[in-house]
């Protein structure tokens, strides 16, 4: 297969431009996401190529954005909703968590909302306390959405792809430090469904389970332990809710042992529903060491650039981590 | 000065089957109500309902001008609006019972009571949650090429939402066929709106955003249909949204806890004496449009589909867990059928 590299960035924007060119139901709504070019640069020149009918500037609103997407989907569109900062999806619960996830439910099956919501997360910017939050934990909790996180360039691209083709509401969470970092990527995204993991590397020693730009730290902090004679098996959901958890069951069965990374604040996050998740299946029976977790400190994160980086998993402390529950036990 | 205080003489009809259907539409709303309470009250009904006893003349007056393609959104006390887009009255009945055989298979409830075949998208439990949502139809609408239009149904009580503000400034910059229609019954739940906002009239709002406001008789089906017939006129024509405050007055409490410790006796006898149902029955009998005896006929056949109701509702079966499970996420095939046909 033919790769070529190309940025998280530019895979995002070129699959929206796939879904405009080949589904004329297809329109993007957002703050900036016009002449702009998005927060970010996601967006560049699709309002160029596509009209200020289907990339569409809209006033600073996000609860009014995500509502008129939910309300679009109901009636025959495909929206899809760029919420700046995945931070201010707070300000759009009521329409995330009360209209979009449900309505499917509450009128009995009689419509549904085909709705993407695309947000970006994570720290490592120096955007500080209100733009910087991992917030999965808060969608993945809710019955009716579905929870995509992208974790490399390809990915981004197929997974949005497959969630402009899902009846449901799907939230899209992307990552900051991820949008300049270049993939190499296939002429054509490859089709897959959501609720699909992948291994990203093999091993035999140990699990280590993360989500988005921690993956890339693993698949990193593997490198580094396959040095000290460690081989780790990096998995990365892509999709956390639904999960694919037949494919972590299946490798923790394998090595024993598991790491799990999120760079969530711990407590309360994602991985403990993983955790809980294989400490309660058949693999129980298979694990020669504790399931263990690394997260976000407890604290909202930091301005300062040094406590920041401290304050989310670095590939360092995975190493350590995994060295220590492959030795230690 | 008290809402009501200054109302218009109700407005004249002159079409006799358009007379006989406004007739029907509104005793069909308060009599499914009336059902409704003394199921609940014989404990037959579970959870809470927003009764719109007293409201009638708003959604039969709004319903008018609408026609196939138009959506609609509605409020926590949805049933009026319905039942005037044309819902069949048994599978509402078996929903609020929350039988397998009603609108929302008894997922739903009062609450969420939706029937989406006439374009109603539901009502919404969270107050102001319908208007991004109908504002969002209306963008639907204009970037399909239709000239469809939405109505959105809100309360007085929404609009202290930021929803309420967000719809109405999206809808307004992009000229979208929105008709918000503020079914005002001048309570958001205890608070009486003319205490919250400091305006004369809820319609004065409007000119904030760019677009018309009318504040009419909400308890004069005519006028109702008036206003918002002309608020459709001008979404059709591509003109953009407008604001009608149909001013109208609820005589049961907020829902099932209700006190009405916030108002008085009087004023709810005043109010009952305003009547939307018995005004236009009197209205069309002085014209000589309809017969007593004409209208005691409306009124009969409207009491016999009631009770129709309460039995089609009464016989349908508990739904099960595991179709409740089922029925979380739509299946991937969900618009297999729209999408082949296009």
């Amino acid at each position: 297969m033919t790769m070529r590299t190309m940025t998280y960035a530019e895979a995002i924007r070129e699959a929206m431009a796939v879904a405009m060119e080949t589904d004329e139901r297809v329109f993007l709504m957002g703050e900036d996401v016009g002449i702009y070019g998005g927060a970010f640069g996601v967006e560049n020149d699709l309002y160029e190529r596509f009209g200020t009918e289907r990339v569409r500037d809209t006033t600073i609103s996000e609860l009014g954005i995500v509502g008129m997407g939910v309300g679009a989907a109901l009636t025959g569109m495909r929206p899809i909703v760029e919420i700046q900062f995945s931070d201010f999806s707070a300000q759009a619960m009521d329409q995330i968590v009360n209209q979009a996830a449900k309505i499917y439910f509450m009128v009995g099956g009689q419509a549904s909302v085909p709705l993407v919501i695309r947000a970006p997360g994570g720290s490592g910017t120096g955007a500080a306390a209100q733009h910087s939050q991992s917030l999965e934990a808060w969608f993945a909790h809710i019955p009716g959405l579905k929870v995509v996180m992208p974790s490399n360039a390809t990915d981004a691209g197929s997974l949005l792809l497959a969630a402009l083709k899902d009846p449901n509401p799907v939230i899209v969470l992307e990552h900051k430090l991820l949008y300049k970092q270049s993939f190499q990527v296939p002429e054509v995204f490859p089709e897959v469904r959501l609720g699909e993991g992948h291994i990203e590397r093999e091993g035999t020693d140990l699990t280590i389970v993360a989500t988005s730009v921690e993956v890339q730290r693993a698949i990193e902090a593997a490198q580094h332990l396959a040095q000290e004679g460690i081989s780790a098996e990096v998995i990365d959901p892509r999709t956390i809710r639904p999960l694919d958890t037949e494919l972590i069951l299946s490798s923790v069965e394998k090595t024993g042992r598991v790491l799990l990374v999120q760079e969530a604040v711990k407590f309360g996050g994602f991985m403990a529903e993983v955790s809980a998740t294989i400490t309660e299946s058949r693999a129980f029976g298979s694990l020669q060491a504790p399931v263990r977790r690394l997260g976000g400190l407890d604290t909202p994160i930091p301005y300062n650039p040094r406590l920041e980086k401290a304050s989310v998993p670095q590939v360092d402390d995975i190493v350590r981590e995994a060295t220590a529950l492959v030795r230690e036990w | 000065m008290r809402y009501g205080a200054n109302l218009s003489p109700m407005t004249v009809v002159s079409d006799k089957e358009q007379a006989k259907g406004v007739l029907r539409d509104m005793w069909r709303i308060r009599l499914f109500e009336e059902a409704v309470e003394d199921l609940y009250g014989r404990g037959m009904m579970h959870g809470t309902m927003h009764l719109s006893i007293g409201q009638e003349a708003v959604p039969v007056g709004a319903n008018r001008h609408l026609v196939d393609g138009d959506v609609i959104t509605c409020t926590h006390r949805g049933h009026g609006h319905t039942i005037a887009r044309g819902a069949d009255l048994g599978r509402m009945m078996a929903e609020l019972l929350g039988r397998e055989n009603g609108y929302c298979k008894g997922r739903g409830g009062s609450m969420h009571i939706a029937d989406v075949a006439t374009g109603n998208l539901g009502a919404n439990g969270i107050v102001a949650g319908g208007l991004p949502i109908a504002a969002g139809a209306g963008l639907s609408q204009k970037l399909r090429g239709t000239d469809n239009v939405t109505v959105c149904v809100h309360g007085d009580g929404a609009v202290g939402e930021g929803a309420w503000h967000e719809a109405m400034t999206l809808a307004s910059m992009w000229d979208l066929p929105v008709v918000f229609l503020c079914e005002n019954n001048q309570y958001g739940m205890s608070l009486p709106s003319l205490a919250a906002y400091k305006v004369e009239k809820l319609s004065d709002k409007a000119a904030g955003y760019g677009m018309p406001g009318e504040t009419v008789d909400g308890n004069d089906v005519e006028a109702v249909a008036d206003a918002v017939g002309r608020a459709v006129e001008r979404a059709r024509a591509g003109q953009g949204p407008s604001f009608v405050d149909a001013v109208t007055y609820r005589w049961r409490g907020h829902s099932k806890s209700d006190k009405n410790l916030y108002r008085s006796k009087q004023e709810i006898a005043e109010w009952r004496e305003k009547d939307p149902i018995q005004r236009y029955a009197a209205g069309v009998l002085d014209a000589g449009l309809l017969t007593q005896d004409e209208i005691d006929t409306i009124q009969a056949d409207v009491r016999q589909e009631i009770r129709d109701a309460v039995v089609f509702g009464t016989k349908g079966e508990e739904p099960t867990v595991e179709a409740m499970l089922a029925g979380v996420y739509a299946p991937d095939d969900f618009y297999a059928a729209e999408e082949a046909q296009a």
